[in-house]
């Protein structure tokens, strides 16, 4: 089947069952999308279908065929997924690091569909497990992102 | 202080390891770095070397330490792993000030096992909040001896005296003159020259960069994706291997029913039995994993579990086995006369504390890749806090000697003590015996249900007290620890002599003048492993909560009870001052917040690895529900490196440790975890976080360490603030475990 990852359609041979995020680090090679749970709980395999955060461990590629799937490796291509970015190195976010590709899409989407988050929306929006407690940094990374 | 192998809990000795340390010598090697990449290389003797007098030009095996490069950069071996700790910036910062070049232009790259890295006195890992207080003053050495060998090369190219010429980042000058010359450029011409037997270090009021909030230089990376971890590496002609792993230590694969069936399944490579699992080789993880997962595996005891788990072992019975252990145990501490004390006092009083087992639940789950390589050596990619023991430990795997087996330590997406050497929670245990039998590298990924059936466990433990009060406060106290510790477990050390087993009941400043503690030993069944703050994990939450359990009865405030018992000890007194004002002021009874909650505070103290903390918290109970609204933190580590990784490592603790005060605990039925994954062992979300404020003390006393010390001071802050609000003591975690309706 195809899958159109990052602005590029590839062909990926794969069983219709397989979760996306397998079919992501594993046919197209690209790693940044993280393996922490695999039951859709910790968000480390978050990534965009159409601007939305998913968890991409409990998404079959069945179905995916024409969506437009973006990884934390192409944040950066969208003002809004830059200025995250940016946020995310002047607030020196990440510790270990491994949640932060989930979290950085999370607020991405958040900001893709409400400008100025409240703290309510924010509470929505980043649900991402982080086992090194960046949550506060991350709220005020979010927080300077809007403003930015 | 019994000198144990392990040195978490050396701390007395941490001292005299870096005192001994050997002496930084140049072994720039000319004719090997012949050409454009010449580059001045700075090492230390081999520890074994002794005396460290060796020539630069009889050193010619002696691994690289510090290089600095003809375009003015530099690589550090870092002897510690990055895992989120800002550790490899920290080295930076260091060895960046007393060579006088920016730590912006280091590259910082684990170092191999092996080699001249132990500066552990002989030995090295990355735990116990010892790597920077340990780094401290060897890397300042390091930098001030290749700063020396840039100032000679100068003196000579000029033809001036060494004393003339001082240096600005990067560069040597003679002011005399005007004259001034990069590092790069002077790089070769220092390759020759001798680090002198003196190495004067800066003084700390000129320090340029040490004390300052320099960023990370990892973050960029690791906020777009671009940071590799272990489970990320992939080599040519690889194959991915998933695991089932026996329910139970002590099992083992006798057959698989269903075989033929999974060799079939696509992309399977090969189907394995193992020392208490079995391994499906295939050509992708999730063809790996959904094979593994569908294997119908006998098993039967066996296997090399040096602690089979008892098939009936459960939580709910090991809390009672601790509860029925008799004391007094093995004697850690004593003053005064305790008995006499009880015997004569007004008020006694007496509890029972525990705490849970837990998980680390480090977000990246483990894996390894194993390569043999033709000429007969061991690539080894994994997650790993020590890897001189990992190399051992692989190599007697894999039938090698040491110095054949390459140990290449990737960043750590989390640790907090998980991957440190252990019997059956390392999976390079299962890699090198699947690379050889396939003759192919193979990279061994454990899903996050195999990762909990498999992680070592903060022990469940458990302390009885028994105190005594008049009205000024405590006269007697006696504790008895019963359980076991980690070291105890690992590196052998007995009751007595295994600080993990009682540090945070043992080592409190408090003056009560008749005490006791004595540790109770009694062997865990499961698989005990070192967790964030290892002992002081539960053990400060027991004794701060007691302590308020005497205050209360002695109908003394708690925070001035604690000043009364550490009248004239300025550290503790200015730690407890700097938590209150950070706080907005004490406040000892619950009151009534703007947004309509009902609050109290609770106050605790701890004296984890080196560094002194009080830490308050700020509580209320919605619809039985505990919230935890702020966490204050005072943080005296002696002296410090950067102050804002200090916070961040101070804000992250503090998450371990609301996490496990609210939600965490691991339950055993039938000798199987009840917990596989994070729906069933909850760990804190972004919603139950509290606003978390840090303030560092520098009081000058010698360097404690950070990443830590912010943990133990939470729970009992929490359950301290709980009793004020809601009159309830509680005497056992989580608080998701009682009801507050
Ligand atoms: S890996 Fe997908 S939610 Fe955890
Ligand atoms: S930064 Fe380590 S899990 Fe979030």
């Amino acid at each position: 089947m195809q899958l159109t990852v990052n602005g590029t359609t590839r062909e990926v041979d794969v069983d219709p069952e397989t979760p996306l995020l397998w079919a992501i680090r594993e046919e197209l090679g690209l790693t940044g999308t993280k393996y922490g749970c695999g039951i859709g709980v910790c968000g480390a395999c978050t990534v965009l279908i159409d601007g939305i955060a998913t968890r991409s461990c409990v998404t079959p590629v069945d179905g995916l065929q024409g969506a437009d799937i973006t990884t934390i490796e192409a944040a950066e291509d969208t003002e809004i997924g830059r200025r995250v970015v940016e946020a995310w190195v002047s607030h020196q976010v990440p510790q270990c690091g491994y949640c932060q590709s989930g979290q950085v899409l999370a607020a991405v989407s958040l900001l893709n569909e409400v400008a100025n988050p409240t703290d309510s929306d924010i509470d929505g929006a980043m649900t991402n497990l982080c086992r090194c407690g960046t949550y506060n940094t991350i709220r005020a990374a979010v927080r300077a992102a809007a403003e930015a | 202080m019994t000198d144990h192998p392990f040195p978490l809990h050396r701390h007395h000795s941490l001292a005299e390891a870096v005192a001994a340390a050997p002496r930084p010598l140049n072994v720039s090697r000319r004719a090997f770095l012949a050409g454009s990449a010449a580059a001045l290389v700075v090492a230390t003797a081999l520890p074994t070397m002794g005396k460290a007098q060796a020539a630069p030009s009889a050193a010619p095996a002696v691994a690289a330490f510090l290089e600095l490069h003809a375009d003015g950069t530099a690589t550090l071996q870092s002897p510690f792993i990055e895992g989120g700790q800002g550790i490899h910036s920290a080295m930076a910062q260091i060895v960046g000030e007393e060579l006088d070049l920016d730590p912006a232009l280091f590259t910082v790259v684990p170092a191999p096992a092996g080699g001249p890295y132990g500066i552990m006195g002989g030995m090295r890992l990355t735990g116990g909040s010892a790597s920077t207080r340990v780094g401290y003053p060897f890397m300042r050495r390091l930098g001030a001896a290749a700063r020396s060998l840039l100032v000679q090369a100068a003196a000579r190219e000029w033809a001036v005296d060494a004393a003339e010429l001082r240096t600005e980042p990067g560069e040597v000058v003679h002011a005399a003159s005007g004259r001034r010359l990069s590092y790069g450029a002077l790089a070769a011409a220092a390759m020759d020259l001798t680090v002198p037997e003196t190495l004067p270090l800066k003084d700390e009021a000129s320090f340029r960069w040490i004390r300052r909030p320099l960023p990370r230089y990892d973050v960029r990376a690791k906020s777009t994706g671009r940071q590799s971890y272990a489970i990320d590496v992939a080599v040519d002609a690889m194959l991915i291997a998933a695991v089932q792993h026996a329910p139970r230590l002590g099992l083992t694969p006798a057959s698989i029913d269903n075989r033929a069936e999974i060799e079939a399944m696509r992309g399977v490579h090969s189907v394995h039995l193992l020392d208490g699992a079995i391994a499906v080789v295939a050509d992708r993880f999730w063809q790996a994993r959904a094979a593994a997962e569908a294997a119908q595996v006998h098993w039967e005891p066996g296997g090399q579990a040096e602690h089979p788990m008892p098939e009936d072992f459960s939580t709910s019975g090991w809390r009672e086995t601790l509860r029925a252990a008799d004391g007094p145990g093995v004697e850690i501490e004593a003053a005064g006369d305790v008995d006499n004390a009880f015997a004569a006092a007004e008020t006694r009083l007496e509890a029972v504390y525990e705490a849970p087992f837990l998980l680390h639940g480090q977000l990246e789950p483990p894996s390894t890749l194993a390569r043999f390589n033709d000429d007969g050596t061991l690539d080894l990619w994994l997650p790993c806090q020590a890897p001189e023991q990992y190399a051992g430990a692989a190599a007697t795997i894999a039938g090698l000697s040491p110095e054949n087996v390459r140990i290449h330590s990737q960043v750590l997406g989390g640790f907090f003590g998980r991957h440190f050497l252990y019997a059956h929670a390392n999976p390079f245990r299962q890699a090198v015996p699947l690379a050889k039998a396939v003759g192919r590298p193979v990279k061994v990924m454990w899903t996050r249900e195999e990762e909990f059936l498999r992680d070592t466990v903060r022990p469940f433990g458990l302390a009885r007290f028994r105190g005594a009060v008049d009205a000024n406060g405590p006269v007697a106290l006696s504790i008895e620890v019963v359980g076991e510790g980690p070291t105890g477990r690992w590196y052998g050390a007995p009751a007595g002599a295994d600080p993990s087993a009682h540090e945070g009941l043992s080592g409190k400043p408090y003056a009560i003048a008749n005490r006791r503690l004595g540790h109770v030993p009694v062997q865990n069944p499961a698989e005990i492993g070192y967790w964030r703050s290892v002992g002081h994990s539960m053990h400060d939450f027991f004794y701060e909560s007691f302590l308020d359990e005497m205050a209360l009865a002695a109908g003394q405030d708690p925070l001035s009870l604690r000043r009364t018992l550490l009248a004239g000890q300025t550290r503790y007194l200015a730690l407890l001052d700097a938590v209150a004002e950070l706080s907005g002021g004490w406040r000892g009874a619950a009151y009534d917040h703007a947004d309509g909650t009902t609050r109290a505070r609770g106050v605790a103290m701890a004296s984890p690895f080196g560094s002194e903390v009080a830490t308050i918290a700020e509580v209320s109970v919605d619809r039985g529900r505990v919230k935890v609204h702020e966490i204050w933190v005072a943080i005296d580590p002696g002296q410090i490196v950067n102050p804002q990784t200090v916070v961040a490592q101070v804000q992250s603790a503090v998450a371990l440790g609301v996490s496990q005060t609210l939600v965490e605990g691991l339950t055993y039925e039938q000798g199987e975890p009840t917990a596989r994954n994070f729906d069933a062992y909850p760990i804190l979300s972004p919603d139950e976080m509290p606003a978390v404020h840090v303030r560092i003390l520098e009081s000058g006393a010698p360097m404690g360490g950070v990443g830590e010390p912010g943990l133990p001071g939470v729970m009992p802050a929490i359950t301290n603030a709980l009793a004020t609000l809601t009159g309830r003591r509680i005497r056992s975690l989580p608080l998701s475990a009682h009801d507050f309706n």
